[in-house]
């Protein structure tokens, strides 16, 4: 498996594991007490699961084992692919700090921590595409 | 890969794009407000990440990578092509109904999925098995 591929995975385990511990805290918000602001993490949560474990755990299988590109480059660009899983990892981690931030503290006008996570975001799922295309083919 | 997985993981992948594109609009529009009509892109996200996306690249992928039938037989493949159709098209609608208010694209759009996926499990059904029967 390469090294990319393995980066994913168990990044995507790790994510896991905060999106369920997120889902926790959400559970149990009402029986612990825990004040209103804790509602913030449901957005959070959610884009744990379907970013940071579902998106990751995809491109890290896809990248291992969809077809060829080239016996040269068989996994397409590899700069490609880093900058792909650095810039989803940043994308989602900016979103998971700054996304309760924006809404417990907006006099610390952090709004602009979201456009980066978002623009990390859409750059790294456009990479991704770009650079998964080639690979599906037909034999 | 058969070329019916070609067009759904790349029709999935055109839906990943946009999805994540309507997503992004979003969160930058919740971070630094663009326009508040943005927020009528959110059953858009959704549809186009959940359906256009993951179901459609699960559907892609289970049909490339399934047992076969036989050497290169992979069951009557009119049914997959029907499917894919049906299924690109519902999400399209689906996708469409809610920013443009077009509510009547909503039912429809749904009938054509859940038939998609209905033909697709049909297609697949029998390759659902253990290898070399």
């Amino acid at each position: 498996m390469p090294l990319l591929s393995r980066y994913y995975i168990k990044a995507g385990m790790l994510y896991l594991l905060l999106a369920l511990l997120a889902n926790v805290l959400l559970a149990s918000s009402s029986t612990l007490g825990l004040p209103p602001a804790i509602n913030t993490l449901r957005p959070v949560y959610f884009h744990l699961l379907m970013v940071g474990w579902v998106t990751e755990l995809i491109f890290g299988v896809a990248y291992w084992m969809f077809p060829k590109f080239t016996r040269e480059l068989p996994r397409g660009n590899p700069l490609a692919g880093w900058a792909t899983f650095g810039l989803l990892n940043i994308g989602l981690i900016v979103r998971v700090v700054a996304e309760p931030l924006v809404t417990i503290k907006p006099e610390w006008n952090l709004g602009w921590l979201l456009v980066v996570s978002a623009l990390c975001q859409l750059a790294a799922v456009w990479l991704f595409v770009v650079n998964t295309w080639p690979r599906i083919k037909e034999r | 890969m058969p070329r019916l997985s070609v067009w759904m993981l790349r029709a999935a992948l055109l839906h990943f794009g946009l999805g994540v594109s309507a997503g992004a609009l979003m969160l930058w529009n919740k971070g630094v407000p663009l326009d508040a009509r943005l927020w009528l892109l959110l059953n858009t996200h959704v549809e186009m990440l959940l359906v256009g996306w993951m179901l459609q690249f699960a559907l892609g992928t289970a049909f490339w990578i399934l047992p076969r039938l036989g050497e290169r037989r992979y069951g009557d493949v009119r049914l997959g092509w029907a499917a894919c159709l049906l299924l690109n098209t519902g999400v399209l609608l689906v996708a469409l109904s809610a920013p443009l208010n077009l509510t009547g694209f909503l039912l429809p759009g749904r009938l054509m999925q859940i038939l998609a996926v209905a033909l697709m499990a049909r297609l697949l059904w029998p390759r659902v098995k253990a290898f070399a029967t």
